[in-house]
């Protein structure tokens, strides 16, 4: 079955970035059939594994401050900056709405 | 000293002598570089600060203190490893102009060695490819495309025309740093793996690409593309080098907290002349479906030269390989779709002129900053991700996960030392014929040997074998125990005696530096 428009404009917004036109969604199509693959094998009573080193134990550091007073360098390769601000847009404005922006996707 | 020598035996030995100059070896290098700009295997070339390490390397052989075997040896990089002052790009658009403010941990060691930095090297786009086909500055030409071995064999339609279009890929996505190594212009390069991104253009470049047990070597400003499979890779010429470039690697790094905190031990590769207390093992499930009869024939011609060296081969069974690259999809792009999150334009890296809000500029940086491929993958990641599909999918793959990986325990505790087993399908593919599909089947085709070392973490690599009907290079794959890579180089290293691969014999080349290829033997120099 197709990916929904609704869910095509939802990964939109949460990814960022944009299908750009039917090939992108035809690549997800795809992507999808072949992940299904997965179905075909009997997982039961088998748990994820996340880790090849998950027998081990995570090695936590302790808490020394060893490095930092890099700000100069930090912020010399942002484009847009105020003395040691990096500077955004205004935030809290949400995309537009599928009908509302210019996207291929068909507006619902 | 000939550029094609072996680090550890020849090339130290010479600049040990003075025999050569650092600043001598480091000129003809960047030279070389220039005359065999057409193969784009590099992005940046830093010929002003590779000239001032090696002044100094030089400084420190006069006085007799060189740092070690690495000490004035020319070497490169990848474009995905963080390179403080010089230009890493990912060869993405998003990271065109980015000057890393730090080293990586495996640049900084290298350069604490004295290794010179030449440049770094070309890859597909954030190291999503098979190719190094798609990258924004184009893609790499394998340096056999211009051997007198595949000219040689290639038919030739209409003269110069076709040989223009008659070049093939290097594989990838480390298919920079195997092109470097292959065509002389360094001793050895770092390249990345996450699904065979160092073996696969190891193998189509006839060098030896090395991928280490995940968790030996640090991470740490390395650009992630998959946390739990990535790991620096390793490309020289022959076994012995590769075994000192893990040397000064390996080791536990309090900057990346999943590198394991064992004591590692640079060690010295015996001279295996004894394998027959050795147990090789044949997965037939990597009798892949597309597997080109040459080099089936190739893989059972060095399974037969193990058992008449009297080890013991045996066929062993993996049995969900098959569902490896399946199950890769599903965790690369999900892992994909987090790390790139980071680039949004505000604090490195493109940004785009569009202001009206936050997510809308975030937007069109990451439109204007990736290409279709990274896109791609990010789109399908968070589809995996939703809600709706966690379960059935991302977590699904992560069950698969764990039964590849234990497929292979299953096999070495039956006794099983090493695996064999061959690398790619078939040699290099012409560039015009590559580019025919698209990027992710490529990937599902062309990782189907490497990817499940990564799922496992297991160490594995490459060694050229022998050159193909079309005068290409082809390789075999060795897949060791997690952290036994000094018996996995051991191994390596006696094949690699045994087969005697080819000196690349570059025409083009030789044009411009006539100087360079003095002798004409073979690669092999342990």
């Amino acid at each position: 079955q197709k990916v929904s428009v609704e869910v095509l404009d939802h990964l939109e917004h949460l990814a960022l970035v944009d299908f750009r036109d039917l090939e992108g969604v035809e690549r997800l199509q795809k992507a999808i059939q072949f992940a299904d693959q997965l179905h075909e094998v009997n997982t039961d009573g088998v748990e994820p594994m996340d880790s090849v080193l998950e027998d081990r134990c995570l090695y936590l550091r302790e808490d020394d401050v060893t490095e930092g007073n890099c700000t100069k360098e930090l912020m010399e390769n942002a484009r847009e900056k105020v003395e040691e601000y990096f500077v955004a847009p205004p935030g809290n404005i949400p995309l537009l709405k599928l009908e509302e922006r210019e996207t291929f996707l068909p507006g619902s | 000293a000939a550029l094609k020598d072996g680090l550890r035996s020849q090339v130290s030995a010479a600049l040990k002598e003075g025999r050569v100059t650092p600043t001598e070896l480091c000129r003809r290098c960047l030279a070389l570089i220039k005359s065999t700009k057409f193969l784009n295997a590099y992005i940046t070339v830093a010929e002003e600060t590779a000239l001032k390490q090696a002044e100094e390397s030089e400084e420190r052989y006069k006085r007799g203190q060189p740092l070690g075997i690495l000490d004035g040896i020319p070497i490169s990089v990848k474009d995905n490893f963080n390179t403080a002052g010089i230009e890493t790009t990912c060869a993405s658009n998003m990271l065109k102009g980015y000057i890393s403010p730090y080293n990586a941990t495996v640049v900084q060691k290298l350069l604490d060695q004295g290794a010179v930095l030449l440049g770094k090297t070309n890859l597909d786009e954030f190291a999503m490819g098979s190719g190094s086909t798609d990258g924004v500055f184009g893609p790499v030409r394998n340096p056999w495309s211009y051997s007198k071995q595949y000219k040689e064999k290639s038919v030739l339609k209409s003269h110069s025309e076709d040989e223009e279009s008659d070049w093939v890929i290097t594989g990838g996505s480390s298919g920079g740093s195997a092109a470097a190594v292959s065509s002389f212009t360094c001793f050895a390069a770092l390249g990345s793996d996450t699904g065979g991104s160092t073996r696969n253009p190891a193998a189509h470049c006839g060098v030896v690409g090395l991928k280490p047990t995940y968790g030996l070597i640090s991470r740490h400003g390395l650009i992630p593309l998959v946390n739990s499979m990535d790991v620096p890779g390793i490309l020289t010429r022959c076994v012995d080098d590769a075994a000192v470039l893990l040397g000064s690697l390996a080791g536990h790094d309090p900057k990346d907290s999943t590198t394991v905190q064992d004591d590692f031990k640079p060690f010295e590769l015996p001279n295996l002349t004894d394998v027959s207390k050795l147990s090789i093992g044949i997965p037939k499930e990597y009798h892949a479906p597309g597997l080109s009869s040459e080099i089936l024939a190739l893989w059972s011609k060095a399974a037969d030269l193990f058992k008449n060296a009297g080890a013991k081969v045996v066929e062993v069974s993996l049995p969900h390989t098959r569902y490896s690259i399946v199950c890769y999809h599903v965790l690369c792009t999900a892992e994909v779709a987090s790390n790139m999150a980071r680039f949004d334009g505000l604090e490195y890296g493109h940004r785009s002129d569009m202001k009206d809000s936050t997510e809308s500029m975030y937007a069109a940086t990451r439109r204007e900053g990736f290409n279709d491929v990274v896109r791609g993958r990010i789109l399908s990641g968070n589809y995996f991700l939703l809600k709706q599909n966690y379960e059935k999918y991302f977590v699904k793959a992560q069950k698969v996960r764990r039964l590849i990986a234990n497929d292979f325990v299953k096999v070495f505790r039956s006794g099983v030392d090493i695996l064999l087993t061959p690398t790619t399908l078939s040699d290099a593919a012409p560039y015009t014929e590559f580019i025919q599909e698209d990027n992710r089947t490529r990937s599902a085709q062309d990782d189907i040997l490497t990817q499940a070392a990564n799922m496992a973490g297991l160490p594995a690599i490459n060694v050229p074998t022998a050159l193909s009907e079309r005068g290409l290079p082809v390789g075999l794959q060795f897949i060791g125990r997690s952290f036994q890579e000094k018996q996995l180089l051991s191994v390596a290293k006696w094949f690699e005696k045994q087969v005697q691969f080819p000196v690349i014999q570059l025409e083009e080349v030789k044009r411009h530096d006539k100087g360079v290829f003095q002798h004409q033997k073979s690669a092999s120099f342990s």
